[in-house]
């Protein structure tokens, strides 16, 4: 019987397959592009701040904007949430973030002294 | 791995059980207990209010009955009665031999009844809580004696018990369901169920922070909610609306699973409208976090925002309004059986239709000045929780008992049961109404006479100890009906839960099923010879061992709690020991559970 079965951490054994090396080597490139991109994003943030001629009140909103765009890059490239099977894992995530964002913006609008 | 268990005393079973029927019976009895404990409490309201200026209770007990019938109600009676029946049924009906974690289902259920316990210890220990259910700050953390702190932990504990369930459903009916059982072939209970634990697993954390941020205000001298030092009293409105009111779908979702069950059955028909079913239980679950604001439309969160409420809680009629149309139309053209069970069923329909329509009205923000807080507002959920949530459990009940018990309960009995709660709860609550328009406020410990309110307050009671004597019936139901032995399919049923012998042996199914369509039973009943197609050889089974552990964390946390209250920190710390100790016992010591050989299934299925 397959030993991953009842221990998915058991090493693999013999070489993989034709269709498991290219999977790998996709995987691989991937991974290495946006790795780099998000170096890209990294800097670009960087500069923001440190560049004079940026005013805050257009960096804060763009590094938060780029910001989100790397925690999704990381859960999907780099935590494998882009693959088969994670569909629930996805719905259960992007549920719960849903429910929080209401939540927090809605709390920011209506717990103040300004009624809408 | 051992054999087999040895053979220990009937207690130490229970108590170690990992079981999912153990636990799923335990829930039922630990909530029928709470049930009973918190229909006394209104009935002792209802006393109370029978005659103008009566002196039966003083009003601060009085006050703390209200408070104590709907925190017990809600959180010790009707969620475990439903997780009891969640517990023993779902994984019955997807082919399962148990929920993906069985230790934590155990620990779920010792959580919540220590956290039971707890709350109502405050009886004794200087007073129960007292400011209400929803506990509304300044007056639950300024002008409050210790019984709302039995309040927030007692809850506390429960509610972790309540997530840890939640969790365990949603993985188990994601992960577990037999080969052949796709999402759209889930019966409609177990597609509710999986909706109500998502709920849970969102709305509880709301919930969560709530009760820490009250419990850190009262013990440690915080000030979230301390206006004079900047803090707000609105947030714990918030916070608990966003949980309170998904709580109210995690209630009735199961709830409209066990009557889609149940008129199916009863009616010989396929569900109609099936997957326009889990679609509106899947829209009611996501529209229920989008309306809690109209709770507090009297607050003064300003027009726009009561109006985008007022909407969004108007919406939610077309899902349920979809629901309501599939049921009638499932009776529809079928061969109605009119037992016990379908009597609820059938009842509930007109019953919660009440409860909806006084729902919108309530739901018209501008009329909500007038209603809000009158008992107007008490009749309408009592409309939707007695004649949605009781009348589902009872129905659910009175359905799968043979299935639970071996038993079949009495349906003469049953019948008088049914039409004395029936009559009982309308006569009750359909007078409150006008009470309520008239001018009564909820929540208050006596009136004056001479009103127009008296006669009606009188027959409201009336209605009360018609319940009451209903109630009554069904426990002598439950005692006479033991020797009504029943077969393992007594209501000729549809879904995997009837496949199997009766008493339900302790691993389900011999073989994993195969499940070739909708309503998996019947499917074979009328397309092949009427037994479930196995999906695998028979062999031995794996099973888990159960485990004392589960009640020394949740004792931990009891413990804890006490110190917390009185401040007497050694005690906290000692209970948290206990709890951590119990965790690390559990972390490093290996438990591979057990095995049941194919020899041994084969003498208890009589084959071979």
């Amino acid at each position: 019987m397959d030993p991953h079965v009842t221990d998915p951490s058991a090493p693999l054994k013999g070489k993989p397959s034709k269709k498991a090396e290219r999977q790998l080597a996709r995987e691989g490139k991937q991974q290495i592009i946006s790795f780099v991109f998000m170096i890209f994003l990294t800097s670009i943030a960087f500069l923001t701040v440190a560049s004079d001629t940026i005013p805050n009140r257009f960096a804060i909103p763009f590094i938060l904007i780029i910001a989100a765009v790397q925690v999704i890059m990381q859960l999907y490239y780099f935590m494998h949430l882009n693959e088969r099977g994670n569909g629930w894992t996805n719905i259960m995530l992007w549920t719960g973030f849903f429910v929080a964002a209401l939540t927090v913006a809605t709390l920011m609008l209506l717990i103040g002294v300004t009624k809408y | 791995m051992s054999n087999a268990q040895a053979q220990k005393s009937v207690l130490w079973d229970w108590l170690t059980t990992v079981d999912h029927k153990k636990i799923g019976i335990m829930y039922l009895v630990a909530g029928g207990f709470f049930f009973a404990l918190g229909g006394l409490e209104a009935i002792l309201m209802r006393i109370q209010l029978m005659f103008p200026n009566f002196d039966f209770v003083t009003a601060q007990t009085f006050n703390e009955l209200l408070t104590m019938h709907g925190t017990t109600m809600i959180f010790l009676a009707a969620m475990p009665l439903l997780f009891g029946f969640m517990n023993y049924i779902v994984p019955l009906q997807i082919g399962a031999r148990d929920v993906a974690f069985p230790f934590l289902n155990s620990l779920g259920f010792w959580l919540f009844l220590f956290g039971g316990v707890l709350l109502n210890l405050s009886w004794f220990l200087g007073g129960a809580p007292d400011a209400g259910w929803t506990a509304y700050v300044p007056l639950s953390s300024e002008y409050s004696g210790t019984g709302i702190d039995y309040y927030v932990l007692g809850l506390q504990i429960s509610g972790l018990g309540t997530l840890i369930a939640g969790i365990n459903f949603l993985v188990t009916i994601i992960n577990m369901r037999a080969p052949g059982m796709s999402m759209m072939r889930m019966p409609l209970f177990t597609w509710s169920s999986f909706v109500a634990s998502a709920l849970i697993l969102f709305a509880f954390p709301a919930l969560t922070v709530g009760l820490l941020l009250l419990m850190l205000e009262r013990l440690f001298g915080a000030t979230y909610f301390a206006v004079d030092v900047g803090g707000n009293v609105v947030i714990w409105q918030h916070l608990f609306w966003i949980f309170g009111h998904p709580e109210v779908y995690i209630l009735i979702l199961p709830a409209f699973g066990i009557f889609s069950e149940v008129l199916s059955t009863f009616s010989k028909k396929r569900l109609f409208g099936y997957s326009a079913m889990v679609f509106a239980t899947l829209i009611i679950g996501f529209l229920g976090f989008m309306v809690w604001a109209h709770h507090m439309f009297t607050v003064g969160i300003g027009p726009v925002a009561n109006a985008i409420f007022a909407v969004a809680t108007m919406a939610i009629a077309v899902p349920t309004g979809i629901k309501i149309f599939n049921w009638l139309f499932t009776m529809w053209g079928g061969r109605i059986q009119f037992t016990t069970a379908n009597l609820f069923a059938i009842a509930f329909i007109p019953s919660f239709v009440m409860g909806g329509v006084t729902g919108i009205m309530l739901a018209t923000s501008a009329a909500n000045y007038q209603f809000h807080d009158t008992y107007f507002v008490v009749a309408h959920f009592h409309y939707v929780i007695i004649g949605g949530v009781v009348f589902g459990l009872f129905s659910g009940a009175f359905y799968w008992w043979p299935r639970m018990f071996g038993y079949k309960l009495n349906e003469t009995l049953g019948k008088w049961f049914f039409w004395l709660f029936l009559f009982g709860f309308h006569l009750t609550f359909f007078v409150q109404h006008f009470i309520g328009l008239m001018g009564m406020p909820r929540r208050v410990a006596s009136y004056l006479p001479g009103q127009g309110i008296d006669e009606l307050n009188f027959v409201s009671t009336m209605g009360a100890f018609l319940m009451s004597v209903a109630f009554i019936l069904l426990v002598v139901n439950v005692i006479v009906s033991v020797k009504n032995k029943s077969e393992a399919d007594p209501w000729d049923g549809r879904t995997l839960e009837w496949a199997i012998p009766t008493p339900t042996p302790e691993y389900n199914f011999a073989q994993t099923p195969l499940v070739r369509e909708l309503d998996a039973l019947w499917y074979e009943k009328t397309h092949g010879n009427g037994k479930i197609k196995a999906a695998e050889p028979l062999d031995d089974i794996h099973m888990p061992n159960g485990s004392i552990l589960p009640i020394f964390m949740s004792l931990g946390l009891f413990l804890a709690s006490f110190g917390l209250i009185y401040q007497v920190h050694p005690v906290t710390i000692i209970g948290l020991a206990i709890t951590l100790g119990a965790m690390f016992i559990r972390s490093i010591k290996e438990d591979h559970g057990y095995h049941i050989h194919k020899e041994d299934i084969k003498k208890e299925e009589g084959v071979g």
